[in-house]
């Protein structure tokens, strides 16, 4: 139910997200969504992956601050409203947000969002009742 | 010239009487020190040397060092060598970690603090009707009450405006009147700058005088602090073990700092071995007070590097002189005038829970002003996938060194490993100011 998100810490100078790609390049991980924080002086690259224990190993290798957190995944309708009906889910449900991203699917129906919010255990009950498709690890790491 | 001086008799007394003043008072310095400073009375049982062998100056290699750990040691009190009800007075400093050095006065002692100030302030041309602008910080640091007392005693009208609001500082030396500044030489060019932006010119200021004192400085930022304000620039020495700022002062020849040889003792050791080095020699600076009744330091090593010269000097001042500190046998970093130890950033590390934390001081000085940044290594404990977790530790991480140092500084998280490591010594300080 929870899929593993990396999330890397970047100070902000030059070369270092080229650093961190060519590492995943190297082991062959292969990115399925990203985003970044940033601040003046760091950002965190928070990354899904195909192989997220081998991705924070060599991450830790090559000398990185990183961390494997618990995020979920819903699979939302491609449209306009998709987003709005899952995040009316969760403010009514009262789960406060702590970031998010999305990306959309190859066969362009569905979009996925990848969230990470205060209660994640609640947030995955309350979207099961609704009929919210929830993606396991298996569905993301080879979509 | 015409020379002024506070205390003629002593000021300008023969050296032999000056010798002979001091082999007088250390000798009675020892006896009540070894009588009522337990931890100096078993270094000198352990020397096996007594009071009774301590007749002159010449007998001073003979005695123990004094250090700061001995008073971080025995903090916060516990080198005073009069009961507390006979304190009238506490100041501190920063110490090499948490705890800060404590140091104390009697009613005795202050006066003797406001004499040599005065002797300071006259020899820089002060008299009664001056008015002393003091932007020195009021507090537990020395310099604003050090100086504020010197200054009464010497019956100036003082003008306590302590540091900050540099704009409002610049209105009231034009609304009252200053005539002498004593600051920071580095807040003494920031005063400079902030005058020509506010469009203010020098010759509206009634400044004649600056006393300039608490942190290094260069002849040429002399200069450029008598260009700005048009004033004569004196430099001032001292430190709150010994005694606060006016241990040892400037007169106009300005080549070097009359030591107030009848409070204190000068030495110059070679800091390896400990050994007392011959006039002329640089060398570390110690102090012994002759004078000083609630904590009267024997051979207190102050670290700074320095040399004594007895030249005559034109002032027609006896007193033995000392070069401008020219350095540190320690890793003290003086920012903003505050005394800082790279250790003490350490313990503030290690007592938020990091354990062997990697970090750097970057000194800079910006506009005139001194900054601190310290970068620290992100450490796995500390990272988390949230921004505002990694602000919060920020945060804390900059309270707490605020806190322990006493100044503001900048706190940067940087990657793991990124702080260059070395063998041996760790650096832990790039100091970019060019003094």
């Amino acid at each position: 139910m929870f899929i593993k998100q990396l999330s890397v810490f970047v100070e902000n100078k030059p070369g270092r997200l080229s650093e961190i790609s060519t590492i995943l390049e190297q082991h062959k991980i292969d990115i399925r969504a990203l985003s970044i924080a940033d601040t003046t002086d760091f950002g965190i690259l928070r990354l899904i992956v195909n192989n997220p224990d081998q991705a924070e190993k060599s991450l830790k290798e090559a000398g990185f601050a990183v961390s494997l957190t618990q995020v979920i995944a819903i699979g939302i309708d491609d449209k306009p409203g998709g987003l709005a009906k899952a995040l009316n889910l969760l403010y009514n449900a009262n789960i406060g947000v702590e970031y998010m991203y999305a990306f959309v699917s190859r066969k362009g129906e569905k979009a996925y969002v990848i969230l990470r919010l205060e209660d994640n255990e609640k947030a995955v009950e309350m979207f099961k009742q609704n009929g919210v498709e929830l993606l396991e690890c298996t569905d993301i790491y080879s979509l | 010239m015409q020379q002024n001086y506070w205390t003629p008799n002593i000021e300008t007394a023969p050296v032999h009487e000056i010798k002979s003043l001091q082999s007088l008072r250390l000798s009675q310095t020892v006896r009540k020190v070894y009588a009522n400073v337990a931890y100096f009375r078993n270094r000198m049982d352990e020397m096996g040397v007594t009071p009774d062998d301590i007749r002159s100056v010449d007998d001073l290699s003979k005695l123990p060092f004094t250090v700061k750990q001995d008073l971080r040691d025995n903090y916060p009190f516990g080198m005073f060598a009069v009961p507390m009800d006979e304190i009238v007075r506490i100041h501190a400093s920063s110490g090499t970690t948490g705890k800060q050095t404590v140091v104390g006065y009697t009613q005795n002692d202050v006066d003797v603090w406001k004499e040599i100030i005065a002797r300071a302030l006259v020899a820089a041309g002060g008299n009664a009707k001056d008015f002393v602008h003091i932007a020195y910080g009021y507090g537990l640091f020395t310099g604003g009450l050090g100086m504020h007392y010197g200054a009464e005693a010497m019956k100036a009208s003082v003008i306590p405006v302590s540091t900050g609001n540099t704009q409002r500082q610049i209105q009231i030396m034009l609304d009252y009147g200053s005539t002498i500044l004593c600051s920071t030489p580095s807040y003494a060019l920031y005063l400079g700058e902030t005058l020509k932006e506010m469009g203010v010119d020098k010759s509206q200021l009634k400044l004649k005088a600056g006393i300039f004192g608490a942190e290094p400085w260069t002849e040429q930022m002399r200069k450029e602090i008598e260009n700005l304000l048009g004033i004569k620039a004196y430099d001032i020495y001292g430190l709150s073990e010994v005694m606060g700022p006016g241990v040892s002062f400037e007169c106009s020849e300005q080549t070097g700092m009359h030591i107030n040889e009848d409070h204190f003792i000068a030495e110059i050791i070679d800091p390896e071995t400990g050994k007392q080095l011959p006039e002329g020699e640089q060398g570390e600076l110690v102090f012994t007070a002759i004078t000083k009744e609630a904590l009267p330091l024997i051979r207190y090593r102050t670290r700074d590097i320095a040399t004594l010269t007895r030249e005559k000097c034109s002032c027609g001042r006896t007193f033995i002189k000392m070069t401008k500190p020219c350095g540190r046998t320690d890793d003290m970093l003086i920012i903003r005038g505050v005394n800082v130890f790279p250790s003490q950033v350490e313990s503030v590390l290690l007592s938020l829970g990091q354990t062997a934390p990697h970090y750097m001081l970057i000194v800079d000085r910006v506009d005139n002003l001194d900054t601190l940044e310290i970068q620290v290594e992100m450490s796995e404990s500390m990272f988390s996938d949230a921004v505002r977790h990694i602000e919060e530790q920020e945060r804390r991480i900059r309270a707490a060194v605020e806190s322990t140092l006493g100044i503001a500084a900048k706190v940067r998280l940087v990657e793991p490993k990124s702080i260059q490591r070395s063998e041996g010594k760790a650096k832990r300080v790039i100091d970019k100011r060019k003094i």
